[in-house]
């Protein structure tokens, strides 16, 4: 598959998952597509950045996580929705499933050092994810007193 | 009832009402504060923790406590209260009209059950091919089915029982039982592709979320109390997969 099949295949299934997560959880119907539009361009800056595997797996989640929840604080404002709506379904593509999933696999089969760095590694994972709503929290709260001053 | 303690019931009904919805911390004791400071109450002392609010108001003659039991997750009903506290700051709305409609917002509509059996399909579906990078045509219709199959197990028994933690158990188990009999009848899918996708419905993304951020913002018992919610969460889901692999896989 080539390389923009598979991006036109992420996009559309990064939308996707955030609105049916979105549906679990009882959002607002006035934010489920905008919640979608989250979620993509969060997938799709760690998909692209994550394509070739060269910055391995902590900057891509970090920068993903911090693009989509400066987006959606930014989303909260103009519709006046709590951020979470936004947030909470777009970050579910970033939660790192796969080696969670394979380090149960890799406890069950008896391989204990391999269990033990694949939860490192969803360790990593989370941490980075943290770290990147931490750092949109700054930036917010800095243009919050950007135009908090202007104001005054 | 006289007008400070209307004050406090509406409060204290607000609070309770995001938390059992899943808001974060600083939300409620921001939006409790917020009504009585537009109702002009004299010193309002808010503490919210996952399991109770406290409130006081006129310097401590004021106070009450309300319990928490049931912790879910609607993020339309926190929406719609913090709409209607908003409503109460432009004065929109008396303290009264406000107390009524904080107690209709319970009846709050959610989407109907097969809309939210429908979210999780696509979920399991399309999170399958996310995760594992493998454009696998066929396993992606089971992990829907399976998915919805686990999703509404999770509901029926979140529904009979009080007991947390067994319902994600229970159905991370019939998932799993569920994908070794769709492997039986097609032996061409993929057993681990079509199970990270259906227990991702169950992964316990709102509290994660809400611990990170009560924990930014200096709520650390909330924080650390709603991390080890999803941890014992995300446990349950491993143990119920392991029961089943134990003795059918691997």
């Amino acid at each position: 598959m080539t390389y923009w099949e598979q991006f036109l295949i992420q996009v559309v299934f990064s939308y996707l998952a955030s609105i049916g997560y979105g549906l679990t959880i009882n959002i607002p119907h006035r934010a489920l597509n905008a919640a979608g539009i989250t979620g993509t361009i969060g997938w799709m800056t760690f998909w692209i950045l994550d394509y070739n595997e060269s910055l391995g797996r902590a900057i891509p989640n970090l920068v993903g996580s911090f693009i989509l929840a400066t987006l959606a604080y930014l989303l909260a404002k103009k519709k006046k929705c709590p951020a979470p709506i936004f947030m909470i379904p777009a970050l579910v593509p970033l939660v790192p499933g796969l080696p969670a999933y394979q380090a149960i696999k890799a406890l069950i089969g008896g391989h204990s050092i391999l269990a033990l760095r694949l939860i490192v590694k969803v360790c990593v994972v989370t941490g980075a994810i943290a770290v990147g709503i931490l750092l949109s929290t700054i930036l917010i709260e800095i243009l919050n007193l950007h135009t908090w001053k202007k104001h005054l | 009832m006289d007008y400070s303690s209307k004050i406090l019931e509406t409060c204290l009904l607000a609070g309770r009402l995001m938390i059992e919805a899943g808001s974060e911390m600083y939300r409620v004791e921001d939006t409790m504060l917020r009504i009585a400071n537009n109702a002009h109450a004299d010193d309002p002392r808010v503490f919210a923790t996952p399991t109770a609010v406290f409130m006081s108001l006129d310097g401590g003659k004021l106070s009450k406590l309300v319990q928490i039991q049931d912790r879910g997750i609607n993020l339309e009903l926190v929406d719609r209260v913090n709409t209607l506290s908003r409503k109460f700051a432009q004065s929109e709305i008396t303290v009264d009209q406000l107390y009524d409609a904080i107690k209709e917002v319970y009846k709050t509509p959610s989407y109907p059950m097969k809309w939210q059996l429908v979210g999780a399909g696509v979920l399991s579906a399309t999170l399958m091919v996310m995760f594992t990078n493998s454009y696998d045509w066929l396993s992606l219709p089971i992990a829907g089915i399976v998915g919805v199959i686990g999703y509404w197990a999770y509901m029926m028994i979140q529904r009979i029982t009080n007991l947390r933690f067994i319902s994600e158990l229970v159905s991370a188990s019939l998932m799993t039982l569920l994908t070794y009999g769709f492997q039986h009848i097609f032996p061409a899918i993929s057993i681990d592709h079509v199970l990270i996708g259906a227990l991702m419905t169950l992964v316990p993304g709102v509290p994660l979320t809400n611990a990170l951020r009560d924990m930014f913002l200096g709520d650390l018992l909330s924080g650390v109390v709603r991390l080890m919610e999803a941890s014992l969460t995300a446990m349950s889901l491993c143990a119920g997969v392991v029961i089943i692999m134990r003795f059918l896989g691997a």
